[in-house]
């Protein structure tokens, strides 16, 4: 994921100096694999663990599914600034709201938060973010508000960098119906792949299954992913 | 989002006043036939571990102004708190301010709460003051301290995304110190051997990097005791000059010696007095 370039940067307070290398003056940025999927019960997600700043590694165990609430989570690729600040400042808005209401806030609510502040800054940020999570109404759901501002549910859902290397996977391996331990798998082996070819993306797999009963988070160590091929 | 500041009055959106006028200064002088001074950056190597009992944090002392060194002693770890500390690289001025402005917010803080300042409060408030100038403000900091939930060590970017992480590294330097911590960190250290640790990650950075140099600052915060060590190893001590080139007088045997006086006449005398008050 390349670094944002946008007008007001063009007069950065960093002119090129040899001393101070490159890439300490990119943006930090989770390159990232994200993805989420529904089943009965509740959603899955998952997250590589990389953070860059240009060709450097700037964090190798990042935690990218951020807690937004209870039972709702979301998964932050793009800009490491950029998402952490919108994350925060939704997280301010939905726990507020879920006191003015004294119930837990629906997961659509929270998409739509995050879905008015990157629209509304769509040409300053750089965030795409899936929300993922568990609500009384509907049970367990998955929105993606991509760069740009737009909201669409869909039962599963990839982001970030990593994630064109997967879609195939992912059409031709998800069925509706699934368990949460059927997910759990594809989710893992679908972060594996995309870990396996994207630059941006690698470390360990986070995942986390979110349920009416709460949140079961689990990681998978590097040496511990599956292995598809032996080259 | 309220918060209680004295020195800076939230405005919402971007302040980007003095961006036009300098970039209006940097065209007239360009036009002149001069460049604008350069920025001092601390080149730098920082870093910080978080051992048993609290945190070490560690920097080194080389202020660079392009490629000369303008400072071979200056202070990278500044003070937030009684128990916080912050160490900064990226643009000296930006650290420093960066640092007093949120430390004197912090102490606001901490009067108006009637408790010790927390460390992810103070992370917040940087990460919180650096995303609202969209990295323009050139500081990288590594902020460490000890409160009532144990040890905690953050870094934080230029452009306002922070890492909690048990070892974190910044500047010019921090792959030189990176590649020591990978090497050598273990979880739950002894004071001794944290205090090691950083010393050496420092001194990587100070001898493979350009950028920085001289010697090694350690700050270690401990429940209810900071110890600010400067300098806690002088890496780099100017060396004594051995041989002299001056010769004795005599060395040169005198032949003969012959003195003319040179008839001078004063034309005109002027008395400029020194304000030496």
């Amino acid at each position: 994921m390349a670094a944002c370039m946008s007008a007001n940067r063009s007069e950065n307070a960093f002119s090129a100096n040899d001393l101070v290398p490159e890439w300490a003056q990119e943006e930090v940025s989770t390159g990232t694999t994200i993805m989420a999927v529904e089943f009965d019960g509740g959603v899955v997600i998952g997250a590589d663990s990389r953070t860059t700043t240009g060709a450097y590694i700037a964090n190798r165990v990042t935690d990218k599914l951020t807690p937004i609430h209870d039972h709702i989570f979301c998964c932050r690729p793009g800009s490491a600034a950029d998402t952490q600040a919108v994350a925060d400042a939704v997280t301010y808005q939905l726990g507020f709201h879920s006191i003015e209401l004294d119930e837990p806030p629906l997961v659509q609510t929270a998409a739509n938060l995050f879905k008015q502040m990157c629209y509304r800054y769509r040409e300053e940020l750089m965030a795409g973010i899936i929300v993922a999570g568990w609500d009384k109404r509907k049970g367990g759901q998955v929105y993606t508000v991509p760069m740009g501002g737009m909201i669409v549910r869909q039962p599963v859902s990839v982001g970030g960098s990593g994630s064109s290397y997967i879609y195939g996977f992912m059409d031709s391996n998800y069925k509706p119906g699934m368990t949460k331990e059927e997910c759990l798998h594809f989710c893992t082996q679908a972060l594996t792949l995309a870990m396996e070819r994207d630059g941006s993306s690698g470390g360990v797999a986070r995942l986390a299954a979110i349920t009416e009963d709460g949140v079961e988070r689990r990681v998978v160590l590097g040496n511990q992913l599956p292995k598809f091929s032996n080259v | 989002m309220a918060t209680l500041s004295v020195c800076q009055q939230p405005i919402g959106g971007f302040s980007f006043e003095y961006c036009k006028r300098n970039a209006v200064l940097e065209f007239e002088c360009n036009k002149l036939g001069h460049s604008i001074p350069a920025a001092r950056k601390t080149g730098t190597t920082i870093c910080g571990v978080v051992f048993k009992d609290g945190i070490v944090l560690g920097a080194d002392t080389r202020a660079t102004e392009g490629m000369i060194v303008a400072d071979k002693n200056c202070s990278k770890i500044h003070y937030i708190s009684p128990n916080i500390y912050c160490c900064g690289a990226g643009t000296a001025a930006d650290t420093e301010m960066t640092t007093q402005i949120i430390s004197s917010n912090l102490e606001l803080h901490s009067l108006s709460t009637g408790r010790l300042p927390r460390v992810a409060t103070a992370n917040r408030m940087l990460k919180q003051m650096l995303f609202r100038y969209q990295g323009h403000i050139g500081a990288a900091l590594v902020l460490g301290g000890v409160d009532c939930n144990g040890p905690h060590l953050y870094s934080i970017y230029p452009h306002g995304s922070t890492d909690k992480l048990p070892y974190v590294t910044m500047g010019s330097g921090s792959l030189a110190a990176m590649a020591v911590f990978e090497d050598r960190y273990e979880q739950n250290m002894e004071e001794e051997d944290a205090k090691r640790l950083v010393r050496d990650a420092i001194a990587a950075g100070i001898f493979n990097d350009l950028g920085s140099g001289s010697n090694i600052d350690l700050c270690v915060i401990t429940k209810g005791k900071v110890d600010y060590l400067r300098p806690h190893d002088m890496a780099n001590k100017k060396g004594v000059r051995t041989g002299d080139y001056k010769y004795k007088r005599g060395t040169t045997g005198v032949l003969a010696k012959a003195v003319t006086k040179l008839d001078l006449e004063v034309v005109e005398e002027t008395v400029q007095t020194m304000d030496t008050s």
